[in-house]
């Protein structure tokens, strides 16, 4: 019988901690310590046949990180395919050193049913990139009226364990009550689009300075903060877990920061670029820039850094956005809203983290993957480097800089806020459960790894307790 | 200059150029012969995504008067919702040739979209985005202060002159007027101090960064600070109902504005005897002006009109015709048309 590839990391840093070699075979970490003996590697495994080999990556210089999870992407599958595919979405999430995404609802036709987001799980376990959990939407079509089936969703193949109206908020307060009491059942979470509508009706960008300049409407900070502020108090009046998404301005981090201290069940999530990005870009009418909730201020910018840095903001979250060239290729107003950011994520919190000394790579693995798989109750993902642990593993090298070049991206849009910068650090390879799905900066196709006609046990190379990890791995040797 | 986007694009120097341009652009228009040979076979193209007739007929009779041929492109309703994208309109003008594109468009940055993307060629000249900028009407009223009040006498004497000392008092809706906008910021370069009086539902969150003073109160600032010139901002309709911006109205009703904010017999009689009353047009009588004050002998309001024609005569000459170094010579070139 033969078996999966089997990867040797070689004097990687786990963590960012001392140097140590890693083992990832048959879909866990089988062994941890310095200098492991290849020998003692091969042995228990067919020699014969390439497929055999242990694979050795010489991984001096490299961290390594639990595969990143995102708790906020946009798949745009069943719907605005000629954005992005999950396909697509799913191989630029794992360029970008992901092995677990959460699919966002607001897709053609809406995920609001069973049957959607198992489509969407079952689309995302043929493509193989990354594990995708579907995020069910909290009212039908995402209209604020009505309570989807939550439980219909959580208890399909897909699991749903995280609701949002993303793209939308959940303006009614009754409403807002019910999700959030109706989801206790099955340990759900309401992740929130925290956007008052009536003080948001046309807004284009931030309001302040530049927007007064630029003559375009204003979102202001009020609109997002007096959300976050009923839904904590709703959330602790009802005992129910909340989770804030892409939470932006200064206010925001001081309403979260008080609901902690009192106790309140609340998890908070910033982006990427609202770490590092300024509503000054929109003097340039580039709408490249435009996105819900808009960019804020460098006021705001060093607050969400503080939330992050000091665990008020537990996670980092992409809201990975694609659009057509068409959808940005026009005058603000009429642009849609959103930016791409899975293969840029992990730089950008090196650069404004690490980099700047706020986090340890520790806590990259925290908010990039322990705490969002926990948020999302996803099993499997966020996981200690330790051995027995599924081999879900990411390799970033700290010292490289690259140019983004969004042509060259994995995802199928063009719409990164970040072409031509030059971002630290770089992903080198990830792991979804031992295979590698990222090798040397490169994509790796899925099937490609596993000999074509080898087996699996179903079961070996799985996460207990995930019935999708056990389909997937059975139609991966398949596939 | 290759467009004229914004009155935050010009200097000093560039903006009393076109201001002295215009001057002589006017010079030729009370000659029998109005017509100059300057643009002959240039095309200009106005394309207006929003109805505004005046600006349309204002830049229209410009290019005519320059021998520039006109096409008119009215694409109201053609936006991105209801079909030809901006690009696309964009690169249909390119491939008919367009020199200038006087473009008119409800959304803010439009013209820079255009300006920027490399869809054309063209220059262009922003006759009004959004709630943005609309440079020549900022120029157009420049050019009527300096002839009243800048100069030894009117009409006399302005020439190469700037705004500095003036006091300019602008009231109404700031919030939503890209004649404010571009008005604070010409203004201010050419020297002018510069108070913006409406109720405070009117006044833009962020209106701290701009340089000028804002009050919410009207008597006061005419009678203790003696403008030189009054310009009062048109109000929409929809501003007295919430329609289409979301929220509610932005004042209680049209009889308070009035009250608060109009200007009337009495508050014309607190203005120093020189005092120029202006307004972009058109105007609601008896709302923001009442017919004392639109009427008095120094309202300015048709002359902004005539000055319009001559102030976007200067700047399609200046786009089209000519670097701003060869602007000496266009005296010589009308002489010897």
């Amino acid at each position: 019988m033969t078996r999966p590839t089997r990867y040797l990391l070689r004097g990687v840093a786990p963590l960012g901690g001392d140097p140590t070699d890693l083992l990832l075979a048959d879909g866990v970490i089988a062994a941890v310590g310095p200098h492991l003996d290849v020998s003692d590697v091969a042995r228990g495994g067919a020699r014969s046949g390439s497929d055999n080999s242990v694979v050795e990556i010489d991984a001096r210089g490299l961290v390594a990180l639990p595969g990143l999870v995102d708790l906020h992407t946009h798949l745009r599958e069943p719907g605005r395919e000629d954005a992005e595919t999950i396909a697509s979405g799913t191989r630029a999430a794992a360029l970008g050193g992901f092995t677990a995404v959460h699919a966002m609802a607001n897709t053609t036709p809406v995920a609001d049913t069973a049957g959607v987001v198992e489509q969407v799980w079952r689309l995302g376990r043929d493509a193989g990139w990354v594990d995708v959990h579907p995020v069910g939407a909290v009212s039908v079509g995402l209209a604020g009226e009505q309570l989807a089936e939550l439980g219909a969703m959580a208890a399909s193949a897909a699991r749903v364990r995280v609701f949002s109206d993303d793209g939308s908020c959940v303006a009614d307060p009754v409403l807002m009550r019910r999700a959030l009491e109706y989801v206790k059942a099955f340990d759900g979470v309401i992740a929130q689009h925290a956007q008052e509508p009536r003080l948001t009706a046309g807004a284009q960008m931030h309001e302040g300075v530049v927007s007064a300049e630029l003559g375009l409407a204003g979102w202001p900070a009020v609109a997002e903060e007096a959300i976050i502020a009923r839904d904590v108090l709703l959330a602790e009046h009802v005992g129910s877990r909340l989770h804030v998404c892409h939470l932006s301005t200064a206010g925001s981090v001081e309403i979260v920061r008080w609901a902690k201290s009192r106790g309140i069940a609340v998890t908070a999530e910033v982006t990427p670029h609202h770490l590092v990005l300024t509503d000054d870009l929109a003097r340039g009418y580039d709408p490249v820039y435009k996105v819900n909730p808009p960019l804020r201020t460098a006021a705001d910018v060093e607050a969400v850094r503080a939330g992050l840095a000091d665990g008020t903001i537990d996670i980092v979250a992409t809201d990975h956005a694609p659009h057509t060239r068409e959808d940005k290729d026009c005058e603000w107003a009429a642009a849609a809203h959103g930016m791409t950011g899975l293969e840029t994520a992990l730089s950008v919190v090196q650069q404004t983290m690490i980099d700047t000394g706020r986090l340890t790579w520790a806590d990259v693995a925290r908010v990039l993957s322990t705490a969002p798989a926990e948020i999302g109750r996803v099993s499997g993902h966020g996981r200690p480097l330790e051995i027995g642990e599924p081999a879900n593993v990411t390799l970033v090298d700290p010292a490289a800089r690259w140019t983004v070049v969004p042509e060259e991206q994995g995802t199928a849009s063009v719409n990164s806020p970040f072409r031509g910068r030059e971002l630290p650090g770089r992903v080198v390879a990830t792991f979804l459960r031992g295979r590698a799905t990222v090798l040397d900066g490169a994509a790796v196709t899925p099937g490609a790894a596993v000999t074509p006609g080898s087996a699996v046990t179903p079961g070996s190379a799985v996460t207990p307790g995930s019935a999708g990890a056990d389909a997937r791995a059975t139609a991966g040797v398949g596939a | 200059m290759r467009h004229l986007l914004s009155t935050a694009d010009l200097d000093v120097t560039t903006a009393v150029r076109i201001l002295d341009t215009a001057a002589q652009m006017a010079a030729t228009q009370s000659r029998e012969i109005k017509k100059l040979p300057t643009l002959r076979g240039r095309t200009v193209v106005n394309l207006f995504f929003e109805d505004s007739t005046r600006t349309r007929i204002s830049f229209e009779t410009a290019a005519k008067r320059l021998s520039a041929d006109v096409i008119n492109f009215s694409a109201k309703g053609s936006s991105v919702s209801k079909g030809e994208s901006l690009k696309d309109t964009a690169l249909t003008l390119q491939a008919m040739g367009a020199d200038a594109v006087v473009i008119r468009h409800q959304a803010s940055g439009a013209p820079h979209t255009l300006a920027a993307s490399g869809w054309v060629d063209s220059s262009v000249i922003n006759a009004g985005d959004g709630t943005h900028q609309h440079p020549t009407q900022a120029l157009l009223d420049a050019y009527t202060m300096r002839r009243h009040l800048a100069g030894d006498a009117v009409g006399v004497g302005d020439v190469g002159r700037d705004l500095s000392g003036l006091r300019v008092v602008i009231v109404g809706d700031v919030l939503h007027s890209r004649v404010a906008r571009s008005n604070v910021l010409l203004l201010r370069t050419l020297g002018a101090d510069v108070t913006l009086v409406a109720p405070p539902t009117l006044v833009p969150v962020g209106v701290e960064a701009w340089p000028c003073r804002v009050s919410y109160d009207l008597d006061p600032v005419l009678r203790d600070q003696q403008p030189d010139a009054v310009m009062m901002l048109r109000v929409q309709r929809e501003r007295m109902t919430g329609g289409g911006s979301g929220g509610g109205a932005f004042f209680p009703n049209p009889v308070e504005y009035t009250r608060g904010y109009g200007l009337d017999r009495r508050r014309l009689a607190l203005l120093p005897d020189h005092a120029i009353v202006m307004h972009p047009g058109p105007m609601n009588r008896g709302l923001e002006i009442s017919a004392d004050a639109a009427d008095s002998p120094r309202a300015v309001i048709v002359e902004q009109v005539t000055n319009g024609v001559a102030v976007r005569m200067a700047v399609l000459y200046l786009l089209l015709a000519g670097d701003l170094a060869e602007q000496k010579n266009v005296e010589e070139r009308v002489v010897v048309a």
